[in-house]
């Protein structure tokens, strides 16, 4: 149980094919070697104590910093550092040395427990130098593109800067011309308010009989145009062709409900029909479009004026708009402007996943059902290092007896702007993958690949 | 799983604040028969022993009762059976149709002994119960029983009149409709009842007693209380949404079983009935402040239950562990589990697909945190049809259960009862095919609402049910299962949301019996049928892992169990201890509580502390509902993941011991978790002791279980002896109250004097991964210099211990300067890589060398002193811990 291999015998090929032997105790890193040194007295790395060097790697834990056992079990916090030649080095902690699981791809962990492990570090290291030429020439790739949009974005920048400094100008124009019209209006309306303030009465009584004037002209007009046969009479059937007085709504105009209308006379002459008119004159639509009658020149002062104003009210927007879009944080160098009022979409098994960036991120049923609100832009929330990695969406739609629903959205290096998948690690906090060339970091130097052999 | 709810409207009308629904479920003046028999009060019986019609066979005594009120008679029947217990089973004589009697809790018919007719003369008949000078008194009128060891007497039964037989007739016009005699009503339920009243009740007097226990399932102290005033003790096993605490509302499972304890004496009342049933529990030691401190303190217990026959083993000790084996004798021990699930379970409602599972697993490496199980809830099915997998989220769980097999680890999935009525569904159709759904009471299949919709509830009281069920376990039945797939039967209250107390109709059909008649047993058969169904996928070989909500008196045959929907409330963690220390006390040694919380969401020091005190519980693990955020042990920063993984890691060192516990459990029916008054029987101070709890007898656990403590009093028992802190060594003196400061990292352990432990050190990813490591011996002298201890091995998982006898079973035991290992089975075999390669000798003295003696042999073993605490360690003694071995201090 307790005989272990004191000292191993490493035997690695370098990729100029020589085989090199470099004896050193199982477990131990070839930076540490030095500390090793066979039938010498060895010293903990933490320096507590020196036990004699048959105790190391003896399967029995003499250091409390678990330095005398690198290459067994034996201490709690000890580690195992394997070679794995072919593909990266790597320390395991020394619980799984031996647990019959192959962790080390060289299989140096496990040399005494059976276990039937196969060294994959060539595959692995192949595969991981493939994996890593992609990633390589995505970033490239994705750098180029982030540098177009960072192009673009500046560009875009300007140019809404110069838009916004245009528009401020028309504004001002604008202003003057709404202030010019205002004075105008006033000036046109002064008769009009005069004649009010001294005959309020008499304006009103005026204003009524005009009414009363307009609608007797309207119901003589609609008399005609309701008397199809024009014998002078408006009957039930005449009537019941327009459906728009169909008292309860239901789409269909009955000719009790005419009959109804009609005071239940079967047709009415020009002096009866005022009773009926009063009963259709709401909802009556007149066969023949007319224009409204002149405006006065007050009127028209005041539409002008109007006009005027709201395309005011316009500009502003538009400027507040530009404005507010200007003042999002798009990346050190705005290179995640290009997202801003754009949406992507992702379709899964149930839902469809919505991700507008800056905006919002939503849910909604894929067979039919109403859209669920999985946040509205929160901040930027990545790592103190970088901010820019992760999105955060918050205060989206309440959840029984939980929390509002947010998501967090990881973004990830690529040449496509892409929603490549999402989940709920918790009830009602999401999870989404994004994928953007706006994050992709300039690439370091193609040459500078493991090729497997930096430990010799 | 879950929760439950009552139905989903309900579920969501309710508004956040957490609490039970009380007014979903009954109070004793709710439920006709408890209200009726609860009228009866204290006085004279009206039953009376006809003496003529004794009749005494080797072991058996028969003997007619009659009511002289309505004249009905009464067949009691008592037995001596061996172990020093005596059963009392009372039926009516001649009963219109025959009354269920519960089958399948008794692991056999228990053997007897003879009895003898001392004396007999018109007043009663005097028995002799064998040795130890006992004697069971038949009084005549009324009728009463006394037990009397000497001129002591230990329990009488019907002492006090409440004897309460509600014989079967027919139905007559002038029954009074209130009385609930034919039909009642519970909200919107109708409880049909074709048999009228059936009731049984009962009373013991247990004098001299003034602590009984047991009872579960209560959401309770430890010691019991008198339930003057207001309802008793409810067992009636229910699927409780959001319990609350501290009363006696019945929950998830039932096992009629109270133990009495007094410094003399520790007694067992067994009432075998798997209804409906309420516990009156009066005292009185409140009367003494008025009376006088003459009287004898005295208990007074009273059973009532709706339907089948008075069948009571009365277990008279005298020690606690003879009650528990007399138990054990009668129902079987805690099965014994694979090793394996004495580790960390990883549980959550849910774990989403096979790539959260994937993650979750790898997180666990990547934080260096040992784990056995991933369990998996609800969702992983196939529209909540079990023993199915969602096709989009587990897609391929071969694959996945490789995976965790690679790491040597475990799965649990979720197998609830109630199947969705689908005809598109294999499960429900065998079923309806076979006709193995329980019925209504027109006899049509039972219905209800459970997770899938509708549901149908196998009738799991059949055989020839439980065999087909046990079928479906097997590889090439339930697809997608593999070797490291395991079982959790949830809801087998049964819960049916749309149901009367959201469980199953009283008159719906389980052939011939009503579910009134069996309730309380059904989840137990649920559970035994499962196991049964993993035993046999394995041919036999290996052991099962069922975990279950609900149960009853013999469940400990078939797994573990847990408590239930708790939440993450520090009271919730306070009262894991009192529910699993009642539940070990009637042999459910195999118990644990939702570590977190299951509802809602714990703050960080909760969750810390529920770890630290779950680890020392012997079923462990987290879940979590739904509806909380993520918790898995390294969402709370780098301190705190690593004070769970600390914990975590004692309970991996620890797992040698607790193995050898189960074991013993399994063996004898010792319970695993204790009150310490079971190992202090004679100290007072211990009887009510509920906030610190032995694990075997060896470890003394205090958990922190208070919001913010900066330290917490530790009572550690036995006068004269010693205990160390198992952390700093430490030694302290025994019967005393101990004030121990507490920070975050503290978990206040003990181990007693006197003891040796076997610890497996070295902590990896999972047990499995840890079977051949070298152990250490943690050897705690006594204030004599002794100690003892045991060592059991085996392959941990395999019934092969059983069936082979492949295990090692090892007594250690140091005396006079020297520690022996030797063989406890002789004629076992079994071989096993790890050995012995430290042992630390706490409360030694310096020697001047140590030798290993073995096989003939004498070698030199190196080794440290530690002056300040006094502890010696034996540097790599290096011995096979299966081998005979002598270590002598000279």
């Amino acid at each position: 149980m307790t005989c272990l291999h004191l000292l191993l015998t490493l035997v690695f090929a370098v990729s100029l094919g020589t085989p090199v032997e470099i004896q050193r105790p199982r477990g131990v890193p070839l930076t540490k070697k030095p500390f090793y040194e066979e039938n010498k007295p060895f010293t903990c790395l933490d320096g507590s104590r020196t036990i004699p060097f048959d105790r190391v790697n003896d399967d029995y834990c003499d250091c409390k910093d678990g330095s005398d056992e690198p290459g067994t079990a034996a201490c709690p916090n000890g580690s195992f550092h394997c070679t794995n030649a072919g593909y990266r080095p790597m320390f395991i902690p020394s619980s799984r040395i031996n647990d019959g699981i192959c962790d080390c791809c060289d299989t140096t962990d496990e040399y005494n427990s059976g276990a039937k492990c196969e060294n994959t570090c060539k595959e692995l290291g192949l595969k991981e130098r493939d994996v890593l030429q992609k990633m390589a020439e995505i970033t490239k790739e994705g750098f180029l593109l982030k540098q177009q949009l960072i192009e673009e974005a500046k560009k875009g920048r300007e140019e809404k800067q110069g838009k916004v400094t245009d528009m401020q100008e028309n504004k001002k124009q604008l202003e003057e011309k709404v202030e010019a019209l205002r004075t105008v209006k006033e000036t046109a309306e002064q008769p009009e308010k005069e004649a009010k303030e001294r005959h309020l009465k008499a304006w009103e009584e005026q204003k009524a009989a005009i009414r009363l004037e307009k609608d007797k002209a309207k119901m003589a007009e609609a008399f005609l145009e309701l008397d199809d046969n024009a014998d002078g009479f408006v009957s039930v059937s005449e009537l019941q062709s327009h459906a728009e007085l169909d008292p309860d709504a239901d789409g269909t105009l009955t000719e009790t409900e005419v009959q109804g209308l009609m005071g239940g006379a079967a047709q009415v002459d020009t002096s009866t029909f005022e009773s009926v008119w009063t009963n259709i004159k709401d909802k009556y639509h007149s066969e023949v479009s007319r224009e409204e009658a002149d405006m006065s020149s007050a009127q028209k002062a005041r539409d002008d004026f109007e006009d005027s104003e709201k395309a005011l009210r316009e500009m502003d927007d538009q400027i507040r708009n530009i404005e507010k879009e200007l003042s999002f944080d798009f990346g050190p160098d705005a290179e995640f402007t290009y997202l801003y009022s754009q949406c992507y979409e992702l379709t899964t098994s149930e839902y469809i996943y919505r991700l507008c960036p800056f905006n919002r991120v939503s849910q909604k049923p894929k067979y039919g059902g109403s859209e669920t609100n999985l946040g509205t832009w929160g901040s930027w929330s990545g790592p103190e290092n970088n901010k820019y990695l992760v999105m955060k969406y918050e205060h989206g739609t309440g959840c029984w007896q939980g929390p509002n629903r947010s998501t967090t959205v990881k973004l990830t290096c690529g040449k496509e702007t892409v929603v490549t998948s999402t989940s709920e690690p918790s009830r009602c906090e999401y999870l989404m993958e994004f994928t953007t060339p706006a994050v992709c970091q300039e690439p370091a130097n193609m040459d500078l690949l493991p090729h497997g052999h930096e430990e010799l | 799983t879950g929760s439950s709810c009552e139905s989903w409207d309900v579920k969501l009308l309710q508004v956040s604040t957490f609490a039970v629904d009380r007014g979903n479920f009954k109070t004793c003046d709710q439920s006709a028969f408890c209200k009726r028999q609860r009228a009866l009060k204290p006085g004279q019986s009206p039953y009376r022993a006809l003496l003529e019609t004794l009749e005494l066979s080797d072991s058996r005594l028969t003997l007619q009762l009659i009511n002289d009120n309505n004249k009905v008679h009464l067949l009691l029947e008592l037995y001596r059976l061996q172990g020093n217990m005596t059963r009392v089973k009372i039926n009516e004589l001649k009963p219109l149709r025959p009354r269920f009697e519960v089958p399948d809790v008794l692991i056999a018919e228990p053997p007897t002994e003879p009895l003898s007719v001392l004396s007999k003369d018109d007043n009663g008949v005097v028995l002799s119960l064998g040795a130890k000078n006992q004697r069971l008194i038949v009084s005549a009128r009324p009728f009463r029983l006394d037990i009397m060891q000497g001129p002591e007497v230990l329990l009488s039964l019907n002492s006090r009149g409440l004897l309460a037989f509600e014989h079967l007739r027919l139905h007559k016009d002038t029954d009074k409709e209130e009385d609930g005699l034919w039909e009642e009503t519970f909200k919107s339920h109708t409880d049909t009842k074709p048999n009228g009243p059936t009731s049984i009740s009962l009373d013991f007097s247990l004098p001299g007693v003034e602590h009984v226990y047991g009872i579960p399932e209560h959401a309770d102290d430890l010691k019991l209380k008198t339930t003057d005033g207001g309802d008793p003790y409810r067992l009636y096993n229910l699927d409780v949404f959001q319990y609350e605490l501290y009363n006696p509302m019945a929950l998830y499972g039932s096992i009629p079983v109270m133990l009495a304890h007094n410094t003399q004496r520790t007694m067992g009342i067994f009432w075998l009935n798997a209804a409906e049933t309420w516990v009156d529990i009066s005292s009185n030691t409140m009367l003494d402040f008025v009376q006088g401190s003459s009287e004898k303190p005295q208990t007074d217990v009273r059973w009532i239950s709706e339907s089948g026959i008075i069948d009571v083993f009365i277990m008279l000790g005298p020690k606690p562990s003879d009650v528990f084996s007399q138990y054990a004798s009668l129902t079987g021990t805690q099965s014994f589990p694979p090793l394996a699930s004495l580790g960390y379970h990883q549980c959550r409602w849910n774990y989403n697909d096979q790539e959260d599972v994937k993650s979750v697993d790898q997180g666990f490496d990547q934080h260096d945190i040992p784990y056995d199980f991933i369990w998996l809830d609800i969702e992983h099915a196939d529209g909540k049809r079990y023993f199915t997998w969602d096709p989009h989220k587990f897609p391929q769980p071969k694959e996945m259960l490789q995976g965790l097999m690679d790491k040597r680890r475990k799965m649990v999935a979720i197998v609830d009862p109630h199947i969705r009525v689908d005809s598109g569904y294999k499960i429900h159709n065998e079923i309806t095919s076979k006709d193995f759904y329980v019925k209504n009471k027109d006899g049509r299949n039972y219905e209800g609402w459970c997770w899938p919709g509708n549901s149908g509830y196998p009738d799991f009281t059949k055989p020839e049910m439980r065999a087909w069920w046990s079928s479906m376990f097997a590889y090439d039945q339930y697809e997608g299962s593999m070797e490291n797939l395991f079982t959790w039967n949830d809801m087998n209250e049964p819960s049916v949301f749309n149901g009367p107390e959201v469980t199953m109709h009283k008159d719906a059909l389980h052939g011939k019996w009503e579910h009134r008649d069996i309730h309380n047993i059904y989840g137990l058969y649920v559970q035994m049928a499962t196991a049964e169904g993993q035993t046999q996928r394995s041919g036999g070989v290996e052991r099962p892992f069922v975990l279950t909500r609900a149960f009853f008196a013999g469940s400990q045959r078939y797994g573990a169990v847990w408590t239930g929907d708790n939440a993450a409330e520090w009271d919730h963690l306070k009262i894991s201890i009192p529910m699993c220390l009642s539940l070990g006390l009637v042999g459910v040694s195999f118990c644990g509580a939702d570590v977190g919380g299951f509802f809602k969401n714990p703050s960080t020091e909760l969750l810390v502390r529920w770890y630290q005190t779950g680890a020392y519980q012997p079923f462990f693990r987290a879940h979590a509902h739904l509806d909380t955020t993520r918790r898995e042990p390294w969402l709370f920063g780098p301190e705190n993941t690593a004070l769970i993984r600390e914990v975590i890691r004692q309970r991996y060192a620890l797992l040698p011991y607790w193995y050898q516990l189960l074991y013993q459990a399994h063996k004898t029916g010792m319970p695993v978790m204790r009150p310490l008054w079971v190992d202090y029987p004679k100290d007072t101070a211990t009887f009510t002791i509920d906030d610190e709890f032995l694990i075997g007898s060896d470890l003394l656990v205090h958990p922190v279980t208070e919001e913010g403590s900066r330290g917490v009093t530790a009572y550690l028992p036995g006068a004269g002896e010693v205990w160390y802190d198992v952390h700093t060594f430490q030694k302290h003196n025994g019967a005393q109250n101990l004030y121990i400061p507490v920070t975050l990292s503290s978990i206040p352990v003990f181990q007693r004097g006197g003891s040796i432990i076997p610890r497996k050190d070295r902590v990896r990813r999972s047990s499995a991964c840890m079977e051949n490591d070298p152990y250490t011996l943690y050897v705690a002298l006594s204030p004599k210099k002794f100690a003892e201890g045991e060592l059991y091995i085996d392959d941990g998982h395999s019934l092969n211990y059983d069936t082979k006898k492949e295990f090692i079973h090892r007594s250690l035991t140091f005396a006079n300067n020297a520690l022996t290992s030797s063989n406890l089975c002789p004629d076992c075999n079994f071989l096993t890589s790890s050995w012995i390669e430290k042992v630390l000798i706490l409360g030694a003295s310096k020697p001047s060398k140590v030798l290993l003696k073995m096989d003939g042999k004498e070698t030199p073993v190196d080794f440290e002193f530690d002056t300040s605490m006094s502890v010696l360690t034996l540097r790599k003694p290096g011995m096979n811990a299966g081998a005979d071995w002598t270590l002598l201090l000279q």
